[in-house]
């Protein structure tokens, strides 16, 4: 109890931190669910993807100790590689496991099965990415690689400073960047969904799909762009989570795939500011739960939350307004 | 007259149940064409496949002469096909001025003035919804809703405007309001393709009818022939017109 109240801004800080990265990851699950009635189980491997496009870009441009202008630079790559990288996966998933199932009218149950499928897929091929270097005669990159089921480092170092006090907490400067960054992405796409022509398809298909294409709504084209901005939103998502945590692995988009997605049910699936309350409501609550019980505890303590809050509110903290929608 | 939509032998089926078969019927343009019969007889599935939201098994649907049997259903509002389907459909989580502004969605002028006097066209047909332009839909009445699906199909500009069951649901007062707004928007020159259950209704308004009974047109005749004949009196009309 006395961690708890003593570090309290700390917690809180640094829980919105993670939960900002929950909740970027949580909207790909939620806008998913809202265009197509589709767990997309896969998406934690579009993160996961992300991460390690960051690692490489990074190593590639050789990124070490850095601050300032130097710094802003590698962040700038590293983001956009991950995001790159994590919308051509999301793209790819919805072209090779989701659409052939759909132009046959699968039932839905054969999609989650291609999404499990799908993720597995990705992440064991990230586990086993050494293999394909005998075959293709590229031993000479096996360094930048690392060992394929093991951590890889971000090579980025960026010295932690405390840039102003909340109460008895420096804020840092990591904590700065991950909060600030999720924020501008959260409110682009905030607005993007609610002002701009493509946003309101992407609302209207998913409120009502045969309505929708009476509008002249293409509906192939808006899950298109519903796979894209998801694998925009994991990708950023990945690029902080290595601020945060500073390694990535093959099976690192499991757990934070899970958190996300819990996450996404405790906000209320399909609902776009939902997903962005939960993700930050779970980062925190872990955090204090890791205080008050152990940091074992945290992961017990967020899914107990989970059950609690469906208990009272089975639609989630916001309802699923989508869903609702529908009737 | 020139004849704006041609449906020829047309065959729909769900899964392995045959819906509609050998439909064929025409409507020219500037006319109100009404296809009329009991529930399951059809109507609805005429409709969605003349919209596109059905697949077609065999026949031919032709619109200003163009072959669209095949033609996505998103692509059809652009050639001047809107459709305010059955149920009203309106996007329940949006506002008033939202869904109007979805109806002009795939428009080609929609950056234009055109818009904003067609806005104003359905506001003049609709008072109610210019007094409630910022309501989210889904907290209106079903009266208010209906006029909101015709309304938004009204805003994609169209050339052949497509109501399927306008009344349902709908109180008696209300279903003369609403049949004599569907009168006034073809006397400003859109033509209307209505299929209804209320057949009083639906055979005074329309220039033309077809009844479907099972799947299949059975007559066919002006909106007063039919009206007046004693078989469609003693099915359809339970003598209270």
């Amino acid at each position: 109890m006395d961690l708890l109240i003593n570090h309290f801004w700390e917690l809180t800080i640094t829980g919105l931190a993670i939960g900002a990265v929950y909740a970027l990851v949580a909207l790909g699950y939620t806008m998913v669910y809202g265009v197509l009635r589709l767990i997309n189980f896969a998406h934690s491997e579009v993160f996961m993807w992300g991460s390690f496009a960051a690692v490489w870009a990074l190593m590639a441009v050789g990124a070490g100790k850095a601050s300032g202008l130097g710094l802003a630079g590698y962040l700038v790559i590293g983001f956009v590689a991950a995001m790159t990288v994590s919308a051509l996966i999301a793209m790819l998933l919805e072209r090779v496991a989701y659409r052939p199932l759909r132009k046959r009218n699968s039932p839905p149950l054969i999609a989650l099965i291609s999404a499990i499928g799908a993720s597995f897929a990705l992440s064991e091929l990230m586990g086993l990415r050494d293999k394909p270097l005998g075959w293709f005669n590229l031993e000479n990159l096996r360094d930048y690689l690392g060992r394929p089921r093991e951590n890889l480092p971000l090579p980025l170092q960026i010295q932690t400073k405390a840039v102003f006090p909340v109460f008895n907490y420096d804020v840092t400067n990591i904590d700065l960047i991950v909060l600030l960054s999720a924020i501008v992405m959260m409110v682009i796409l905030d607005q993007f969904i609610r002002r701009s022509r493509l946003g309101r398809g992407i609302r209207a298909v998913a409120m009502d799909p045969e309505a929708a294409a009476l509008m002249g709504i293409n509906r192939d084209r808006v899950i298109r762009l519903t796979f894209l901005i998801g694998g925009i939103m994991a990708g950023a998502a990945a690029m902080m989570y290595l601020l945060k945590i500073g390694v990535t692995r093959y099976n690192a988009g499991f757990i934070l795939g899970v958190k996300a997605f819990t996450a996404a049910v405790l906000g209320g699936i399909g609902n776009i500011r939902g997903a962005l309350l939960g993700g930050f409501v779970l980062g925190v609550a872990e955090n204090y739960g890791s205080a008050l019980f152990g940091s074992q505890w945290k992961d017990v303590v967020a899914f107990l939350l989970l059950v609690v809050i469906l208990l009272f509110r089975p639609t989630g903290l916001l309802g699923e307004s989508l869903g609702k929608a529908r009737a | 007259m020139r004849v704006l939509l041609e449906v020829d032998d047309l065959c729909v089926n769900y899964g392995r149940i045959e819906a509609i078969r050998n439909v064929s019927f025409t409507v020219d343009e500037g006319e109100i064409v009404t296809l009329i019969g009991a529930n399951g007889a059809g109507k609805t599935t005429t409709m969605k496949t003349v919209s596109g939201l059905r697949p077609v098994r065999l026949g031919s649907i032709r619109f200003q002469g163009k072959d669209i049997t095949n033609m996505p259903a998103h692509d059809r509002p652009v050639l001047g096909i809107a459709q305010s389907p059955e149920g009203r459909g309106c996007f329940v989580g949006m506002s008033v001025l939202e869904n109007l502004d979805m109806g002009a969605y795939a428009r080609k002028d929609r950056k234009s003035p055109k818009v904003k006097e067609d806005l104003d066209r359905v506001f003049g047909l609709f008072p109610r919804l210019a007094e409630r332009k910022s309501q989210v839909a889904g907290t209106m009445s079903g009266g208010e809703q209906q006029m909101l699906a015709i309304g938004r199909a009204l805003m994609a500009d169209p050339k052949l405007l497509l109501l399927d069951e306008p009344s349902m649901g709908l109180a008696p007062k209300l279903i003369q309001q609403i049949f004599d707004i569907v009168t006034e928007i073809n006397k400003q020159g859109t033509t209307v393709l209505l299929v209804e259950q209320n057949a009083a209704q639906a055979l005074k308004r329309a220039h033309r009818a077809y009844i479907l009974e099972t799947g299949e047109i059975v007559r066919e005749g002006t909106g007063a022939e039919l009206a007046a004949d004693p078989a469609v009196k003693a099915a359809y009309l339970g003598g209270d017109t």
